[in-house]
């Protein structure tokens, strides 16, 4: 065979390339899972936990629609059937004043970059 | 059993028919589709009004309170700089803002006056037409409102507006700001702004910022649908002029000169 130690390096390579997922966490340390600060006495956000977790982005998506679009201004909580203000700035603010020990926390870990920031005023 | 092909189409055609108005039917049994359906007519927008504004320029002292007022409340940028500046309500000669009613021998105090100007909120938007995305339109209570999240910069509005009330982003406004108001939002580069007929505060039962600072009581705001609104009764014993009539775009903010 033909090169058989430049194909052998070359396989050895291939395969750590290959197989780096795999590996990668247990030699640099998985990275620690985020943890957003809660600044609040209020017991429950405007939905429950998992809701909140699964489905932020959906319900001020919808925010955002019946708010400009349709002049609204109250949310119900499905959850608690509670009433909210349907604004970033007026409700989610209040518990979470910080937005960088708050949404960037997951935001950087998940790698998403959501704009809303170059207009809400959310620092 | 015995099916020739004329049967076979009757029997498919009653069964799809049937299913049909079963599935119409559970349709507009569902209440929260009617719910829904309920839902896009808006609470929140005053059913039956339509806004409209009526600036006295003869009591106008041209003291700029009403632009101030504006530019804290909605976060507008200065940039010191005709290009960039964005505007929802400001000043400008009286032969600007009315060229169809300017001559060489004008009333005196007229000649040299500065008034206050903002989006009209059209009946027959010409920048709601244009529009590709819709991030502009005109609402049930005749507020041409503006969608930021929607507007993709094309300036198309701004072309089809004959009075230029527009502006738009051509950078990061939010350098620019004297005073960042946090209950509003700021805008962003690449959007095109003005005025929302302060959309956010008549939702609580206010009046629009400019009229609230308009210490003079040069600038009444109300409904033009409503026969004995404060600004209809004005209406009714003077004499007011709208900019740029021939344009047929049917503006709300009305003039006493």
């Amino acid at each position: 065979m033909y090169d058989a130690d430049k194909i052998g390096a070359g396989i050895i390579v291939f395969l750590i390339l290959v197989s780096l997922p795999i590996w990668y966490n247990g030699v640099l340390g998985a990275p620690t899972a985020p943890q957003p600060k809660i600044a609040t006495e209020e017991k429950h956000c405007i939905e429950d936990v998992e809701t909140i977790r699964g489905e932020h982005m959906v319900i001020l998506d919808e925010w955002r629609n019946k708010v400009v679009r349709h002049g609204e201004k109250v949310y119900t909580s499905k959850t608690y059937g509670e009433n909210y203000e349907m604004s970033i700035e007026k409700t989610c603010k209040k518990c979470h004043p910080d937005r960088k020990e708050f949404c960037d926390e997951c935001h950087d870990y998940a790698g998403v970059k959501p704009y809303c920031w170059d207009c809400h005023n959310y620092e | 059993m015995n099916i020739n092909r004329r049967k076979f189409l009757k029997i498919t055609g009653v069964a799809t028919a049937a299913l049909a108005i079963k599935s119409a039917s559970d349709l507009l049994n569902d209440s929260d589709f009617i719910g829904a359906l309920h839902a896009e007519e808006a609470e929140g927008i005053k059913e039956g009004v339509k806004w409209g504004m009526l600036i006295d320029l003869r009591k106008c002292d041209e003291c700029k309170k009403c632009v101030e007022a504006c530019r804290s409340a909605h976060n507008i940028p200065e940039f010191n700089n005709l290009k960039d500046q964005v505007d929802w309500i400001w000043l400008i000669d009286f032969e600007k803002a009315f060229p169809e009613q300017f001559h060489k021998f004008m009333r005196e105090d007229l000649e040299n006056k500065k008034v206050p100007i903002l989006c009209n909120h059209c009946d027959d938007a010409p920048c709601v037409k244009v529009c590709p995305t819709k991030a502009t339109w005109k609402r049930e209570d005749g507020i041409v409102m503006m969608d930021y999240h929607r507007c993709i910069g094309c300036r198309y509005c701004m072309a089809a507006c004959p009075y230029g009330s527009r502006s738009f982003n051509w950078r990061n406004p939010r350098p620019y700001i004297r005073e960042i108001n946090e209950d509003f939002p700021t805008r962003m580069k690449g959007v095109v702004e003005k005025c929302n007929f302060c959309a956010e505060r008549l939702r609580e039962g206010k009046q629009p910022a400019c009229v609230e600072a308009c210490d003079r009581g040069a600038m009444i705001f109300g409904d033009l649908n409503d026969e004995n609104s404060e600004i209809r009764k004005k209406l009714k014993e003077e004499y007011a002029i709208v900019r740029k009539p021939a344009m047929g775009t049917h503006p709300n903010i009305y003039y006493i000169i």
